[in-house]
């Protein structure tokens, strides 16, 4: 039997807040792309030059460090419009910087700019076809979107959010390093103090592994009822 | 007033860029007109086909359906553009289109497929829409086939049921964007006896074709298009036996 010297309720504790993390990120990350990808393929030249920033700009600096700026530099910048807040009209405004919501926001904002990737290149991927025979059907322009650009984009979208919803559930990981006492984090703590790396770090990389198998099949599961009408080669 | 026509187009003009592609196009439908476009590849009898549902917007002219014209103004660009999207899709589902691919919903079997613009368009009652689309699809001969998704039927069953898609809409006019050009020769009979059909029963079709069987036996005008303008026009007989046009002539010269 596995003996987690008491530090079982924390792990626990910690594994949920992995997984909390991981879903808000998520949740932030797809409306984020949504719009990115919608900004990108507009008509707008603006919409288009703010995409296109904010992508190059986050899938170019590593998530360490966008992760540290965001916790460090974020209240920084809190303190210094509080400051002039209160300068200019007196009022008192303040929060912490919570290490829970920075990870949210940095790892939605590092993973909006994948998923803008991945939605720009399934919506490119619907048959012109499709959109136009919705139009001359009189559909409005939302109508066309949530029943046919919609449900024919996410076929070609799941395998890359599948990919990235992966690679984003490992990243939760680093948020630890900010101080937020996720699972890695107990763990880290744990092994330190019993000196026994293996014995802590093992099961943490079976909640992982579970997880992310887990959420495999969910996606496999998504993508066979993305994918009907559709007739595949044999 | 005397029941106004379906569709009348006068004077369209479209320019894509620098390139002219229709220079001046007018048509006026009856109730029950059978009217066929024919004419060489770019002289622009698509293009006018898919100015009158505004899937193109016209550079100038005006488009008056069921005597009500559509409304244009400029956008900051200057460029025309409707002046209402409202107008647009309520004209746009009186006048149902097939397309030369077809375009089905791949997602959608067939019956989900020809009730969709029916149901949210039209807002028709689900079942009402249901009942017509079944009485849609034995007409077309395809009932059997209502549980299908798009990929699992041959071109002319696709084709058919496209049209069965337009027909659910009760349209005032239908417009057919060559829709035999995409179909092995041999299923081409099945979706053109389909259309005669139709065309014995009165509907009013603005067919684009290159069957000239077709043109010369079901239609009642024949237009023949040449770089933009109408270069030959009146009935099937009067197009196909006696054109005035020399082009006319070429065109229907034996290739071999």
């Amino acid at each position: 039997m596995l003996d987690l010297k008491g530090y079982g309720p924390a792990l626990l504790d910690g594994a949920v807040v992995t997984v909390q993390l991981a879903f808000l990120s998520l949740t932030m990350a797809l409306i984020l792309g949504l719009i990115g990808a919608s900004a990108k393929l507009s008509n707008s030249r603006i919409a288009v030059g703010i995409a296109t920033t904010y992508t190059t700009l986050i899938r170019g600096v590593p998530d360490l460090v966008m992760m540290l700026l965001f916790y460090y530099g974020g209240q920084v910048m809190v303190n210094n419009i509080s400051d002039m807040i209160w300068e200019a009209y007196e009022i008192d405004f303040f929060f912490q910087f919570d290490p829970f919501i920075s990870g949210v926001i940095t790892i939605g904002l590092i993973f909006g700019a994948y998923m803008t990737e991945t939605f720009r290149g399934a919506f490119l991927a619907v048959e012109s076809g499709q959109i136009e025979a919705a139009r001359a059907y009189g559909f409005t322009r939302w109508h066309t979107f949530r029943r046919i650009m919609f449900p024919q984009m996410l076929r070609h979208a799941l395998p890359g959010i599948g990919n990235n919803w992966q690679v984003l559930l490992k990243t939760t990981a680093l948020v630890s390093i900010i101080g937020l006492t996720d699972m890695v984090r107990v763990a880290e703590e744990a092994a330190k103090a019993e000196r026994m790396p293996f014995h802590f770090f093992i099961p943490v990389a079976f909640v992982y592994l579970t997880l992310t198998a887990g959420s495999e099949l969910f996606i496999r599961w998504l993508d066979k009822r993305a994918n009907v009408g559709v007739v595949h080669g044999s | 007033m005397a029941e106004s026509a379906p569709l009348i187009c006068r004077d369209i003009h479209k320019t894509f860029d620098q390139l002219e592609v229709l220079k001046g196009i007018s048509l006026e439908t009856q109730k029950g007109d059978v009217v066929s476009l024919i004419g060489s590849s770019g002289s622009g009898k698509s293009t006018f086909l898919r100015c009158i549902n505004m899937l193109e917007t016209p550079t100038s002219g005006d488009i008056i359906v069921h005597g009500d014209p559509i409304r244009f103004t400029k956008n900051r660009k200057g460029e025309r553009i409707p002046a209402d999207n409202k107008q647009v899709e309520l004209i746009r589902a009186k006048l149902s289109m097939v397309f030369q691919s077809f375009n089905l919903w791949s997602h959608m079997t067939v019956l989900e497929n020809i009730v969709e613009a029916p149901i949210h368009v039209l807002k028709v009652p689900k079942k009402e829409a249901i009942e017509r689309a079944e009485s849609y699809l034995n007409k077309v001969g395809i009932y059997e086939r209502k549980d299908y998704y798009p990929a699992q039927m041959s071109g002319g069953q696709q084709q058919r049921a496209a049209i069965a898609r337009a027909l659910a809409m009760e349209p005032e006019v239908m417009l057919f964007d060559e829709p035999t050009s995409a179909l092995d020769p041999e299923l081409v009979g099945e979706v053109l006896r389909v259309m005669q059909n139709l065309a014995e029963e009165g509907r009013t079709m603005i067919v684009v074709t290159h069957e000239m069987a077709f043109a010369r036996d079901v239609s009642s005008q024949v237009l023949f298009l040449h770089q933009g303008v109408i270069e030959e026009q009146g009935t099937p007989d009067k197009v196909f036996n006696n054109p005035d046009s020399e082009r006319m002539k070429q065109f229907l010269a034996p290739k071999f």
